[in-house]
């Protein structure tokens, strides 16, 4: 599997990403410059967190117009595994692959903690590793991770199974449903706060992460493996 | 030269910490009046005359200055006058 990291200016996540893939995951990764315009030999695409130019305007409305995005939304509609992590989830909420769109914190500070997650729905392609309900330990790092939608968009996003990680316990931001994780319609693009990438490793205090990136390869191999067989 | 004043809040169904923190501080300062306040944001933009300046700015501030999920917009457009 080779997966491309978005770096625009301003990521800051973008080596733990990379590092969780080749490390952790052992598989093929190169970071791909925010003004860059294709992904085209790409299986997975990450999107880092950080602070993408500054977070101007609001936390990902520049980042969603990047040279890049046109190529990010395109393997998105392909059906590759599009993972955002926060900042990245805020720049899929304004590029609108996922619905929705992030408030300041409810305590108006900036969280920097591992927390308690729920893993809502095992069965996705990023969370085929986790046990339904599963309490993972994933820390946050975030001022603007409120995540806020509609009564119908909410609706829809309960009947359709598509909220995979809430946080167990106190919701640190006041984020609606205790959301913290969502997948868009067609389950192969998922944006969430948390940082998985920062808890790939024992060294780093968790490995509840890791198991993340081992269901989108799991997914990818069984995906490749079905289109060379049938 | 056209000179456009945007203002954009954040809708009201949408919680303001930022205007809620603020408003306790004013009850803090014995504003007891003060009933809500609500934070936004003001973008000033000068555009070269066109026959559909507003049709413009309509779609800039759909598609960048503003997040209709959380906000709304209003503007309001002057000639710029060079002294």
């Amino acid at each position: 599997m080779k997966t491309a990291v978005i770096v625009f200016p301003g990521s800051n996540c973008d080596q733990d990403m990379y590092y969780a893939i080749k490390d952790g995951l052992g598989e093929e990764v190169d970071y791909v410059w925010h003004a860059e315009t294709s992904l085209d030999g790409y299986d997975a695409v990450m999107i880092p967190g950080g602070f993408s130019y500054g977070d101007y305007l609001r936390s990902g409305a520049i980042a969603r117009f990047a040279g890049i995005m046109p190529a990010v939304v395109k393997a998105a509609q392909e059906g590759k595994p599009v993972l955002g992590v926060c900042n990245g989830f805020q720049i899929l909420l304004e590029s609108g692959l996922l619905p929705g769109a992030m408030l300041k914190n409810k305590n108006l500070k900036f969280i920097c903690e591992t927390v308690n997650l729920q893993v809502k729905n095992n069965q996705t392609q990023f969370s085929s590793q986790y046990d339904q309900n599963e309490i993972i330990r994933i820390p946050i790092a975030h001022g603007e991770g409120n995540y806020y939608c509609d009564d119908a968009t909410l609706q829809e996003l309960e009947d359709q199974n598509r909220i995979v990680f809430t946080y167990s316990g106190e919701n640190p931001n006041g984020s609606r449903a205790d959301i913290a994780g969502i997948i868009n319609e067609t389950g192969n693009v998922l944006g969430m706060m948390p940082h998985p990438e920062r808890a790939a490793d024992a060294l780093l205090g968790s490995e509840d992460g890791l198991r993340l990136f081992q269901s989108i390869l799991k997914h990818w191999r069984e995906s490749t493996h079905a289109a060379y067989t049938s | 030269m056209k000179k456009v004043k945007v203002f954009i809040t954040l809708k009201e169904s949408v919680l303001d910490p930022q205007g809620q923190a603020v408003m306790q501080s004013l009850h803090n300062m014995d504003y007891k009046n003060v009933q809500d306040v609500r934070i936004g944001k003001y973008i000033e933009l000068q555009l070269d005359d066109s026959a559909n300046v507003a049709e413009e700015v309509d779609t800039i501030c759909d598609k960048l200055l503003a997040n209709t999920v959380i906000e709304n917009y209003r503007y309001e457009i002057e000639e710029e006058v060079h002294s």
